[in-house]
Formats: structure tokens, sequence, C-alpha cells
């Protein structure tokens, strides 16, 4: 797709540091920082433990399960470049591994009636060019790919 | 208690508060205008002269040396600690280690900013944390990060959007008797609920308004304060700390930590309890946000701080008011909030704020967030050593 057609914001500008997440996103792996030291899984990815301060990070791949810790429902878009329809959900997820990330619930109505803080969620790929893949989160379960809104 | 500065409780004092000519919407001024109205205000509210000013703290796009510069005077001592709309509370702790030290002898903390017109602002870029972690996803302003912290404590506390409505009744009853608050006449919890979704679970009047305005506030030490124009306000305790950035990266997504620490550490300094105040001021950008400072700072057990509000304690001729200018919610609020409740408890310790003025208001608390309750400058100030 050409950058005028896309929903989304490409992420920008990325730091080597996150060069592995973004890497493993392109081929549908959902990659974390770990120390090699403390064993401490975090998230966003960085040059120092932020436990143990430890300089080792290594990388390892998520579950992509986890729970949704919390979320919003957004009825107006509130950046241009941002062009999904409202309402959609904003999430933040817990992961099995432990670090949280924000991303947005796909598969389920943007209703929150239906949707309840610590429901089982699993990880989707959204592909936005050749170049960045973004990971999304369903209900576990849930019929329904990337891209389902 | 180690790690305050008790012995500088009551050593300075706030002399001179004001804002700028105007607060609201102003296409006409720059956000350096803002600012030197404000100092300039706050100087001549204190009984002193520009010159007489030698140490400038401000947060924002506008560096302490910049402000310098366009009052044509030389800074001995500048602060440009930036860590959110808190940070001008901070700064009067700074100020007052600086004062003690004798690093300044007038200092002024500044704020301006076009927040709603954008005159004279730079567009700066975030960084490539949230460009790359959070944009994406159509992350956007602060509602999208502060309701996540919202809708957590609903789960956890079982606290609901009527209790966050109460907030804004209550604030508002306050800015109905604020000449200077935009937004006066009264609501209902039904007109909260009843406003204009923005971003579950806040509704258009769950969010502080969004204006153009500058503020300052000048310190000196108590051996001076004397001789200003008016009573002085002693800075009985100061206190700060920050947690994370990253609404992420909060620990713990429903107590803010900073908050914690930095109320200790201003009520440690000053040597006061809890039960002793008789005037809050806490930063509500949201609804949400005074009732979890409330339970941060140990005034209520979790998910209790709404009582506060929905019990009446808060409003005019309750026990314990809250947010009498009308807070970010109803008086004003230009992205920096934090100067202004400095302001206010100011002028209600003075005895200065006529329909609004609460009775024998002697001891007053200032608490502010920065970013989603990611740093805390919390102040005791009061009328008498």
């Amino acid at each position: 797709m050409s950058p005028a057609e896309l929903e989304r914001p490409l992420p920008q500008p990325i730091t080597p540091e996150a060069k592995p997440y973004w890497d493993g996103l392109r081929e549908q792996k959902l990659m974390l920082p770990k120390c090699q030291d403390c064993g401490h899984c975090f998230f966003y990815p960085r040059v120092v433990c932020p436990h143990c301060h430890s300089r080792r990070i290594g990388w390892i791949q998520s579950s992509g399960r986890g729970r949704l810790f919390s979320f919003e429902i957004s009825y107006q878009p509130l950046n241009k470049a941002f062009k999904v329809k409202p309402p959609y959900v904003l999430a933040m997820v817990e992961l099995e591994e432990g670090p949280r990330l924000l991303s947005n619930l796909v598969g389920i109505a943007a209703d929150p009636k239906l949707i309840r803080c610590d429901m089982p969620v699993e990880v989707v790929y959204e592909k936005l060019n050749d170049e960045f893949t973004v990971p999304l989160f369903k209900p576990a379960g849930a019929a329904g790919a990337g891209g389902g809104r | 208690m180690s790690g305050t500065m008790k012995e500088l409780s009551n050593s300075a004092c706030i002399v001179g508060v004001d804002e700028s000519d105007e607060i609201g919407i102003l296409p006409n001024k720059s956000q350096l205008a803002l600012h030197l109205e404000a100092i300039t205000n706050a100087v001549r509210d204190a009984g002193l002269k520009v010159k007489d000013v030698d140490g400038i703290f401000t947060a924002g796009q506008h560096s302490p040396s910049l402000l310098g510069e366009a009052l044509g005077i030389t800074t001995r001592y500048v602060d440009g600690t930036t860590v959110g709309g808190c940070s001008f509370i901070m700064m009067v702790g700074h100020a007052v280690a600086a004062l003690h030290h004798g690093l300044c002898d007038v200092a002024v903390v500044s704020h301006g900013e076009s927040g709603r017109s954008g005159v004279g602002v730079t567009r700066s870029r975030d960084t490539s944390l949230s460009g790359q972690f959070e944009i994406p996803y159509g992350f956007a302003g602060a509602p999208t990060y502060f309701g996540m912290i919202t809708t957590r404590h609903m789960h956890e506390h079982g606290t609901t959007l009527e209790q966050w409505a109460q907030v804004a009744v209550s604030t508002r009853k306050w800015a109905a008797l604020n000449p200077k608050a935009r937004n006066r006449e009264p609501i209902s919890v039904a007109d909260v609920l009843g406003s204009r979704p923005v971003c579950y679970p806040f509704n258009l009047l769950n969010i502080c308004l969004v204006t153009d305005a500058g503020g300052a506030v000048v310190l000196t030490r108590a051996d001076r304060a004397k001789d200003c124009a008016k009573k002085p306000v002693y800075v009985r305790g100061a206190g700060e700390a920050t947690e994370h950035v990253m609404v992420t990266q909060m620990r713990d997504l429903t107590h803010s930590e900073a908050t914690r620490m930095s109320g200790e550490k201003a009520f440690g300094m000053a040597g006061v309890d809890r039960k002793d105040f008789n005037h809050i001021m806490l930063y509500d950008a949201f609804t949400s946000g005074p009732p979890i400072m409330l339970e941060s700072l140990g005034f209520a057990k979790r998910g209790e701080g709404v009582h506060f509000f929905e019990e009446g304690r808060s409003t005019p001729g309750g026990s314990l008011p809250i947010n009498t200018n009308g807070g970010g919610l109803s008086y004003t609020h230009t992205g920096m909030y934090g100067i202004f409740p400095i302001i206010e408890s100011t002028r209600q310790l003075r005895g200065e704020c006529g329909a609004r003025q609460v009775p024998n208001c002697n001891l007053s608390l200032v608490n502010g967030m920065g970013g989603m309750l990611s740093a805390a400058g919390t102040l005791v100030l009061a009328n008498q050593r």
C-alpha cells in the first residue's frame, strides 16, 4: 500500500535498540527484550535492564497471549494521520511474559458493556507495508484475523 | 524525617502571585507575552520591581534564560525542570532551597502557554518512544492515556462514571463563585454523563479546558518577605518525585507512587498531618485525577477518594474545600496547569477570594501531577509560621 492509503501512522523514528522488535514483527513474531543476567522481561526495548541495570539484553519470542489490562474507546479521531474509523478500542495489554504495551483490541464491538479488564487476549498481526507490521490483539479464541475492527 | 528539607520549613515565602492580564482564548497574545504579563503582574503584587528578580524558574518551551533576556535582567540562578504540569509546583521547592543558600534573593516561577491558540508556539515532536509504540495505535493526547488509569481504577475499585462526574459538579460549583473562571453555569451528574463522548471513560465534561494563560509566583526569604506588599505565605513543606513517562511503565496503574512519595516529603518537611489541612488544590486535568491523588496522598483508602466529592465535603460550605478556583475543569487549563493551584492557595491563605473565600483558611495543600500521574509536586502552604 502507498502511504496515502495507510490507516495508521507508520512507527517512527525507529531506534536501533528496537530493531529486533520490528524485524520480528515482519515475520509475525512478537519479540521482547529479556535481561540475560536477571531474566527480567521488559518493554519498550532499551539498552539497560530496568530491573538489575545489566547491559546484557537478549530477545525472546512472546507467546502472544495476555490479558486486557485496561482499555478506552475513542469516539473521535485525535490524530489526523490515524484513519481507522471510530469508535475503536485503545488497549493496554499485559503479556504473559510480564510487560505491558499499548495496542488496539479488534474482533469485538467497541462497546464498553462488552469489554472487560482482564479478559484474555491474543496477538494478531496487521501488515502496514513491506517494512512494518504492528501487533494488534483480539479476544482469546475469537474468530477473525488482523484488520478486524 | 530524612530526605526532606525540614530545616528549610518556613524559611521562604510566596510574596506575589498573579495571572496574565487575561486568561481564556487569546489569539492575539503570544506565549512569551503571557509569561511576561504574569511576571510583571506578580512582581507588582509583591511590591517589588522586575529588576529585583535574580532567579527564574520555568517549564515548557521557553527557557528561563529567554525569560531573563526578554525582561532585560541577568539572572544568578535558573531552573528549567520540565516534567509536566507539576513542574511549577516542584520549582517552589527548588526556589526555597536556592533562596536558603543565597543562590538568588528573589525567585520567580513563571508559566505562559498558548495552549489553545498556539501563538508563538513551536511544535516539538514527541519522542521516538511514543512514535514507535503509541501513535500507530491511535493514541494522541492526554485523554487516551489517562483513561487507562481510570478504566482500571473502575475495574479494581468499583468506582463509577457517576462518581467521577461528581468531581466535575463539585468543581463547577466553585467556578460559579470565581469571576475569572471560564465555565460558570451549574452542571449536574446527568449533564456530565450526557456530554459528548470523547474517549471512554471520558465524556467532554470529564476533561479539562484547553486555554491560553500565564501565571507567576514570586518568592523570597522569610526575613525579606515582611517588607513586601502583602501578608507572606510560608512554604512550610515541599516534596517531589517522578516515576515514569509512558503509562505502560506505571507500576501500579491505580496508585501513583510519585504522588505518595511527594506527599510524604512535603508533610514530613512541614511537620503536619493530613487532618490539619482546611483547603486543598489538586491538579484536575480529568475528573478521576483528584480522587486518585487523595488516595495516593493517604487522605482516603483506595477507591474512596471519590467520597470527598459525592458527599459534598469538597464543595462550597463543605468541610474540606477542594479546587476552589474552579480547577482545570472549569477555570482554566493551558496544558501545564500547575502554576494556577499555587496562585489560588496563596489567595485563599491571604483571604482575597471574595465569594469563594474558605473561612479560616490557614493551611493549604497543593498537589499536582506531571504527565499521567508520572511526576508529582506537593506544597504545604500556611499564612503563619
